[in-house]
Formats: C-alpha cells, structure tokens, sequence
C-alpha cells in the first residue's frame, strides 16, 4: 500500500476507464480510430482528428525514462529523494509516474532505460501506474 | 491588420519597492505600480479606458479599486507570460478602436502572501489525476523535467546551465534594485543546494513582492507624453499543455516556436537587428530554450552562445539585462518585469543600458512551458 498523504486522483466521467483498469492492474489507453495512433491522457475523441471513433486497449506496460527531477525536498507521502519521471510507453504516449525498485539517484536513472509498469494501490479506489526497471535488464 | 509601430507603451514603472513588501496586499501592489506608471506619463484613472490583469474576476476588482471606467477589459490569465499577451491584445483592441488608453497591471506577494493567489488542488483536472498524484510540488519540481532529456540530447553540461546563473548574476550587479547581486561562479552554483536534480538553489527563479503596470495608446498620440514612446513591432502567442508531460518534444516548447517566430515575423525584422533580448528565466534553462526556439541560436548551439560570452555585459546579444528572474526579482509572474526593462532599455533608461539600443525581444513564458508570449519593441518607429 502506498504512504499516506499522496494527492489522490478524482476520476471524471471520460477517466473513469483508465483508473478501473488500474485498479485490476491495466495500464489502458486510447487509439484514435482515423489514425490508429494511441493517446493519453484519457478522453472519448482523438486529439489527432477530432473523431469520437476510439477505443480502449490494454498497453503492453513497457516503456524507457523519458526525462525525471530528482525532488530533495520534503512532500506529504514523499520521501525525499525522490524522482518525479515522464516515461514513453511503448506504444508512443508519455506519462508521468515514479520509478520503483530502484535508488532515486543520477546513476540509477539512466535515460532511456527500458523499464515496465506496476501498479500499487492508495485504497480500495485509486491503483497508481508506477514503473521499475525492466526484469533482465537492458 | 495591426501596423508596425502603430501602437507605443507611454507609461511604464514598477512598484516602488520590490523584494519583501509586508506592507501591501497584493491589490495595493497593483494599485502602487498602476499609480507609478500613470505618474511617469502623466495621466490620471479618469484618462484611462482599458485594463488588462491576470485572472478571472480581477479586471473588475483593480478597475474599481483604481477608479477607472472601462470599456475594454482583458483577464487572459495564462502564468507568468501573461502581460505579453495582454500587450498583444491590448494594441489589438487599440487599434480596432475598443479603447483608446490601456492599463495593464501585475501585483503578486508572492513572498509575504497577503491576499495572494491561492492555488487549490483540483483532483479532477488532468494534472490532478494524472500528474499531482507522483509528487511534483510546485514549480521546482515540474519545470525543469525536460532539462535532463535536452541535456542528453544535446551534450549540454551541468556546468552550462550553471553558466546561466553566473552570467545574469553580472548583470544583476548592474542594477540597484535587483536581490541578488554579489558575483558567483559555476562552482558557487554547483555546490549550492539541491533542490530538485539536476537543478540547484542558484538555478531557480526568486520569490518576491512586486509589481509593474504598463500604459498603452496609439503612436500618433505618444508626443502628447512626456515619456520616449517605445514602439510594438510584433507581438505573437500561444499555448501547449499545462501537463509537462503531455508537452510535444522535451527538446523544444511548442508554444515558444509559435509565438516568438510570430512576433519577429510581425516586426519585419532579422534576427541580427535584435540589440537587446528578455527571455523569462524561471529556471536557468529557459533561456536556452528561448535562444532557439525564437531561432537566435540552432537547437542545442545555445549552451555554447552563453558560454562564450554573447549574452554578457559587452556581448553582441544582452540577455537578462535586470538579472532575470534568477537574480532580479521573481513574484510568481515574472513577465511584467521582462516587459518593465525592455521598455527602459528602448527608453535608453536602464541601469544596465546596452549603448544605443534600438531593437528589444521580450520573450514571455507561462505555467511551467504551457503558454508563451512574445513582444518585439523598437524605440524607432519603421
């Protein structure tokens, strides 16, 4: 369970879907139905084309550190160090998460490092997308 | 369509004081920059048509409170860049013929906190789900996430942006009013406090109190001022995301490429003319963004033009003339300020003043990267 004190996430009628899919351990996204392209965050058109014609997929989690800040100072729920990242998924969005098991150090976080999703849970509601380096390394 | 020069700023100031101001609320600050600024060209609230500040509600709370009657008002409220954009529309609405004489106003206590601002959590907004959630708290810890990304990209080095500081902080030395003004060097910025990796304390932006107000009219009026009419070339803006991580590209702003290339297109300028230059510098690699994004420099060539000393006191392009917002003064909406020296640089006023200057780039930032706005002064009218 994750330390108290972290903002929790509201889920709105258009996000909904993505944080039950959290909950049961699903990073979901979104495709654009002109295009095909995935986006994120979540909403019931394409910020590509306008279309409402979209659907909902389960992301294959995999994704590499696309940029992070180290925070030294402290946050309630937060331990400091800790980094606040934007990693790019697989299937082309970003989003910003924490990077689990490992040391929130320069050296630990390397660029572009692959790494994979896990989900850890606030409370019965809210399951947050966090991600770790990936098993087997580079 | 807007002509070149066709609309001036006549008025100008800061507040009095600026820095720690306990003894004004954050309408008072306003309201004291206003004054001064209606003071340096000689008007009165009764001359005045148009407001223009940020935030919903506000243009109504300072035009009465400064006992203006307007027929014109503007509360774009996008961050710090706010006031160029109030600019661009302020001489819009001037020339569409709205409003004849416009007061644009900014007053934050940012540090003492009366009657500021106060920033709610919203846990149903997009930040709020999908950002606040992993521990960013405040501009610190959102602004410079891209900068690791861009470093990588382009080889630059911890010590260029510690660069970044040292060199405003020479130009802060220039300037009586400005907060900080002992000379440091990359060793001074590199050892001094972490505060969100790779930034350190020397690479982030001020908190103070502090205002400016600024009074706008049409160019064929301005000899009816006291004050040297600093002329609008060209104005542009734009806006991306104000989720960082939703931002198109971590090497560039997208909103920084729209509006500064608007605006100097606009001017009917080369770049090579720019003889002074404010690129709002929250945090120290904001101006290596601006550099290339406005297209001073080719992507990840600005790093090496600070280095080399181009944007120093005696450079061929002054930059942060003040000390920026790293060294000057930073109240949470720093553009007002960018704005307050490029017009005393086109004055020929400024503390720092680059010999005859002729052409000023005022480059505005908003909301971490998520609003840009960009103004080109002249104190020549084409």
């Amino acid at each position: 369970m994750i330390a108290p004190g972290r903002a929790k996430p509201k889920p709105t009628p258009e996000t909904k879907h993505f944080w039950d899919g959290a909950k049961q351990g699903k990073l979901l996204l979104q495709r654009c139905g002109d295009t095909g392209k995935a986006y994120f965050p979540p909403r019931p058109f394409s910020p590509y084309t306008g279309t409402r014609n979209v659907s909902v997929f389960e992301a294959s989690g995999k994704a590499t550190l696309y940029s992070y800040v180290i925070h030294h100072r402290p946050v309630p729920g937060f331990t400091p160090p800790y980094a606040i990242a934007v990693v790019e998924l697989e299937e082309g969005p970003r989003l910003m998460t924490n990077i689990v098991d490992c040391p929130q150090t320069p050296e630990a976080l390397v660029l572009d490092m692959p790494l994979e999703v896990t989900f850890e849970a606030m409370d019965e509601e809210i399951s947050l997308p966090f991600f770790r380096p990936a098993k087997g390394g580079k | 369509m807007l002509g070149r020069g066709e609309i001036a700023i006549v008025g100008a100031a800061e507040t009095t004081q600026l820095g720690a101001i306990p003894g004004m609320s954050q309408i008072m600050l306003h309201a004291d920059a206003a004054l001064n600024a209606m003071a340096d060209c000689g008007l009165k609230p009764k001359d005045i048509d148009g407001v223009a500040c940020v935030g919903p509600m506000m243009p109504q709370q300072i035009a009465h409170y400064l006992g203006i009657t307007p027929k014109w008002v503007d509360g774009t409220g996008v961050g710090g860049c706010s006031f160029m954009l109030h600019v661009r529309h302020a001489a819009a609405a001037i020339h569409a013929g709205y409003a004849n004489t416009i007061l644009i106003t900014h007053g934050e206590s940012g540090k003492s906190r009366i009657n500021a601002t106060p920033r709610p959590a919203e846990p149903e907004s997009l930040n709020g789900q999908f950002e606040m959630p992993f521990g960013p708290f405040g501009p610190p810890t959102l602004f410079p996430i891209p900068v690791l990304r861009y470093m990588k990209t382009h080889g630059v080095t911890h010590e260029d942006l510690a660069t970044v500081a040292v060199v405003q902080r020479e130009w802060a030395a220039k300037n009586p009013r400005a907060m900080f003004r002992d000379p440091i060097t990359v060793d001074d910025v590199l050892s001094s406090r972490m505060i969100a990796y790779p930034f350190r304390i020397l690479q982030c932006c001020l908190v103070t109190d502090g205002g400016g107000a600024l009074i706008l009219t049409r160019s064929d009026r301005a000899k009816d001022f006291p004050t040297k009419p600093v002329y609008i070339l060209g104005t542009g803006e734009s806006v991306e995301t104000t989720m960082v991580s939703q931002m198109e590209d971590f090497n560039y702003s997208r909103a920084f490429r729209v509006a500064g290339p608007t605006a100097i297109e606009a001017a009917g300028i080369d770049r090579k003319d720019v003889d002074h230059m404010m690129i709002y510098d929250a945090f120290a690699h904001l101006p290596l963004y601006g550099l290339e994004d406005l297209g001073f420099c080719k992507p990840g060539e600005a790093a090496g033009f600070i280095r080399e000393g181009n944007t120093r006191p005696g450079g061929k392009l002054p930059l942060n003339t003040t000390g920026g917002g790293l060294s000057y003064t930073h109240t949470g909406m720093y553009g007002m300020f960018a704005l307050q020296e490029s017009v005393r640089q086109m004055r020929g006023t400024a503390p720092a003043q680059v010999p005859g200057a002729k052409v000023s780039v005022c480059h505005g930032v908003g909301g971490m990267f998520s609003a840009s706005g960009t103004i080109v002064f002249s104190n020549e009218r084409p």
